[in-house]
């Protein structure tokens, strides 16, 4: 029985080292097949007619004419007359043709009569929500009203963060083929093993009928664990088609329906002694995602990390017809986070001091980790020159560029979630990792091929790794909440070590030792302290016969490889025209821990990359909601504005790993912690450069105008 | 409580601009595209081809290759490359010239493929993201973006890696402010903007390095 562990740090020749992504070449040269890239023998294209109203009765529905369509294969209507439709661009009926004009044409010919029903979709005004506001739900700890009546200065405050989408770049959707009573689905998702399932119960087939396919998906963010109604629809399409069906959603219905972060706004007040010392939190916040309303968990997400011992908070979730909210990389946490920490730079202004000095001076309410984030947040301040060139809120230079820094801590879980890895040792060397996971452009493939290589102490070329194919391989957990890291580079690790134990007892023999004093490094299976006597790897495997190596390596499992929870400081210096309203970033450093890192080189990418996506919902990104249509202004790319190249100045990345503890804690996902701190701490340095807060998310020209002639609120 | 409303289908979608063009008849160099719907309505200026709206057979010359199709002439030519030509590594994003996903050569220039209708590009030298590549050699500039992980989903990385190759052939010493503006035709959802800078400052330095590759 192999001992459950990670290498020592000194005998790594893979694990932490910079290694390019496997995947790489095929995705640079074009030869990286997405599902949406698929064409199947006959394949036809799908296309939904979608409601225009935000709320509506369906009345009538009539197809015959699109079912006469030249090129026009099936038309399936999917709502009867007297359904009652909750968001614009709801399905309401689907065409498969032969190609995706056809189908346009033909929903066009489509007779359909709807009832229009009053609607909600903006939130902001929550005086205006009416019968859509849910009834509070309220959470009390300590004694806020005593610690209030004791604080020595108060603030009170109103923030606000807005719905923004996902925005895949490639939009959900599917390549379906039926085989008789067998389906094989393409889909994009980020749960390659659990989705099987989903089409099952609703096709009426055994779940063994299904098998599902993808090697690689274009963005997931948190919005595509679901077969979707989509997915199971066009299942259905193309059994009456009696072909194949590619069904990819349009921009619109992508950005509208595909995916949303909910919104989170709240009014705050704060109260602290004169030396800084929190001692009073009041909360009540308000958001929505959708038909299942929104707003943030009162017992858990605030305040955020900075845990304020007396505290009253009240949330309220406003439904609204609009698409419904999916997960969003670290659901709650990027709206907690900007909730609380504007709130709290907020009253270090009114204290007079230095933000990074009333942090620290608070540190110890953020619990276990509080001696990590002080160094963590030492360091961004060092990397940002934090003392140089911080200075009391209000940028007092002469001239309209005015400068500031804000910061912000985090934290997530990040544990590995179940998987199972099957690891092949061939008699000719060859190895394999076959696990139903997916990668989601996160480095998965790498990771895993790293974890495999070094246990057997092959490079990373020695080993093929198979994933994105289900049940064809092993169940893997969907990819979502930082843990597929942790997941399959443990069962990996278990299993190669099973598979090496069961080699070391083939060739020990030969060697004329125990198969305890065998190890596998540098090619070579060779005895402990005496590397001379040793079998190259594949002379080892050769003895292997006809018979492979095929062992499953599980998590969990035994042995401490994988580990939970994570700080992690960001720091903004930017710079804020008070004549366009213009915010840039100058400098954007992020200090992030996440235990023992596998891959250097695709880790640092997860958190530039989190960087980038922040500054997009800092200054860019939003959902905007026409109240007279109930329609989304911006569902295409245009309007809805992503980062671009020329908007992230300088991005500084610095993995902790100084304390020696952090790599003995094993592996801990990143995918979500460095995405929760960039609006908090952007929005602080806004408010540090021009002297006023700019409570609502993005910051945008107009917003920083507003803010600056004190007419900034939550509802402009 | 609103009265029914008699509602046709097709004003639920909103008027795309290219959506425009293709339903209203777009003049052509060589011709005019028309649909079932606006044949009657279009007005056909004299002396002027008119294309369609049934299928019509083209010629594209596409890495180098001519290929015959016969197709809609509403068909756009990041629609031939990717469901005629299987020519995959240009992606359809936004579908409206924003996001450079579609990325190809026109001629050795960047071009939104999105926005060309396949008919209109008869005539010109297309090269696709898999023509940069020769004989299983990745281009130096494919090459820089794998070394600098300049890439996560990879949705955007065809496009944004003809983009590049294409700004580095007209800016073969850039600095990195040129850099984002150059490729700011292009957007990346995963947050890749890091890697692609230090790619193409590799590739630069690679290309000055008397390693430049067609």
């Amino acid at each position: 029985m192999p001992e459950y562990k990670w290498p020592e740090a000194k005998q790594r020749s893979l694990i932490g080292k910079r290694v390019s992504r496997l995947d790489g070449p095929d995705k640079v040269s074009g030869k990286a097949k997405y599902s949406s890239d698929l064409k199947r023998p006959g394949m036809l294209f799908g296309r939904f007619l979608r409601c225009p109203y935000a709320h509506a009765k369906l009345v009538s529905l009539d197809v015959s004419a699109a079912e006469r369509v030249p090129g026009v294969k099936a038309v399936m209507t999917l709502k009867e007359p007297g359904a009652e439709i909750q968001w614009a661009l709801d399905e309401i009926a689907v065409v498969a043709a032969e190609n995706e004009h056809i189908a346009e044409d033909a929903l066009r010919k489509i007779k359909v009569k709807y009832e229009k029903l009053p609607h909600l979709v903006n939130e902001a005004d929550l005086s205006k929500a009416g019968k859509w506001a849910k009834k509070p739900t309220e959470h009390l700890q300590g004694d806020p009203d005593k610690a209030f009546q004791e604080a020595e200065v108060t603030h009170e405050g109103e923030y606000g963060i807005p719905v923004i989408a996902h925005c895949t770049l490639e939009p959900h959707g599917q390549v379906v083929e039926w085989q008789d009573q067998n389906l094989t689905v393409y889909p994009s998702t980020q749960n390659v093993s659990g989705m099987a399932q989903q089409y099952a119960q609703p096709l009426q087939i055994p779940t063994g009928n299904i098998k599902v396919r993808m090697d690689h998906v274009g963005g997931g963010f948190g919005s595509k664990f679901g077969a979707d109604s989509w997915g199971i629809q066009s299942a259905q399409l193309a059994k009456k088609a009696g072909a194949p069906l590619k069904t990819f959603l349009e921009r619109e219905a992508e950005i509208f329906v595909a995916g949303n972060r909910p919104s989170a706004f709240a009014k705050i007040k704060v109260g602290a002694k004169k030396d800084g010392t929190l001692v009073a939190w009041q909360s009540e916040t308000w958001g929505t995602g959708g038909p299942t309303g929104g707003g943030l968990s009162v017992t858990e997400v605030i305040p955020y990390v900075v845990n304020v011992p007396n505290a009253r908070k009240k949330n309220i979730a406003v439904t609204t017809h609009t698409g419904a909210q999916r997960a969003w990389r670290a659901p709650n946490h990027p709206q907690a986070c900007y909730l609380t920490m504007s709130a709290l730079e907020d009253m270090a202004a009114k204290l007079n001091m230095d933000a990074l000095d009333f942090f620290v001076k608070n540190i110890a309410l953020t619990g276990e980790r509080s001696e990590l984030y002080r160094k963590e947040l030492l360091k961004a301040a060092e990397l940002i020159d934090w003392k140089k060139k911080w200075h009391p809120r209000g940028d007092t230079t002469p001239g309209h560029i005015k400068q500031g820094l804000g910061l912000s801590i985090h934290t997530w879980g990040g544990r590995g979630h179940d998987c199972e890895a099957r690891i092949t040792i061939n008699a000719d060397g060859s190895t394999s990792v076959d696990i139903g996971s997916q990668d989601l452009g996160t480095g998965t493939r790498t990771v895993i091929a790293m974890v495999a290589a070094e246990t057997f102490g092959l490079p990373v070329s020695g080993v093929k790794v198979n994933i994105g194919r289900s049940p064809d391989y092993p169940n893997a957990g969907a990819s979502g909440g930082s843990t597929t890291v942790g997941g399959v580079s443990s069962a990996t690790r278990r299993g190669a070590l099973d598979a090496l134990d069961q080699l070391f007892a083939k060739v020990a023999p030969s060697l004329g030792v125990e198969p305890a004093q065998l190890e596998a490094a540098g090619g070579k299976i060779q005895v402990k302290g005496n590397p001379t006597k040793s079998l190259t790897w594949n002379q080892a495997t050769a003895k292997l016969g006809v018979t492979p190596i095929t062992v499953s390596g599980k998590n969990p499992g035994p042995g401490n490889l994988i580990n939970s929870g994570v700080g992690g400081a960001q720091m903004a210096d930017v710079s804020v025209d008070t004549e366009t309203g213009i915010v840039k970033l100058n400098k954007f450093v992020a200090v992030q821990d996440c235990g023992m890192i596998i891959n250097q080189k695709t880790a640092e990418s997860q958190v530039y990359g989190a960087m980038i996506m922040g500054i997009g919902y800092s200054l860019f990104e939003e959902r905007i909601m026409d109240d007279v249509t109930g329609r989304q202004l911006n569902a295409n790319m245009e309007f809805y504005k992503l980062t671009g190249i020329g908007d992230t100045g300088e991005l500084v990345v610095h993995m902790w790993m100084e304390d020696p503890e952090q790599d003995a804690r094993g592996v801990i996902g990143l995918g979500e912690p460095p995405v929760v701190s960039p609006a908090a701490a952007i929005g602080n340095a806004v408010a540090n450069a021009i002297g006023v807060r700019v409570p609502l998310a993005p910051f945008t020209p107009y917003r920083v105008l507003a803010a600056l002639e004190k007419k900034g609120g939550l509802t402009s | 409580m609103a009265k029914p409303d008699d509602q046709e289908a097709g004003s639920s979608a909103q008027v795309s601009r290219r959506g425009f063009i293709k339903g209203a008849g777009a003049v052509l160099s060589s011709g005019i595209v028309a649909t079932t719907e606006v044949l009657e309505a279009a007005q056909t200026p004299a002396g002027a081809k008119l294309l369609g709206p049934g299928k019509v057979p083209i010629t594209l010359r596409v890495n180098g290759v001519a290929k015959s199709l016969n197709l809609e002439p509403r068909i756009t030519l990041l629609e031939a490359l990717r469901d005629e030509l299987e020519l995959t590594g240009a992606k359809k994003v936004c579908d409206r010239s924003v996001c450079g996903a579609c990325t190809v050569l026109i001629n050795g220039k960047a071009a939104y493929a999105c926005a060309l209708l396949a008919v209109e590009a008869q005539g010109k030298e297309i090269t696709t993201v898999e023509g940069l590549t020769k004989q299983d050699q990745l281009h130096p500039m494919q090459q820089a973006f794998v070394d600098n992980d300049a890439q996560q989903c990879g949705y955007c990385t065809p496009g944004f890696v003809v983009a590049a190759k294409a700004f580095l052939d007209t800016h073969p010493n850039p600095t990195t402010e040129q850099i984002r503006k150059g490729l700011g035709g292009n957007l990346c959802r995963c947050g890749t903007y890091a890697g692609i800078t230090r790619a193409v400052l590799q590739a630069a330095k690679q290309q000055k390095g008397g390693q430049s590759h067609a």
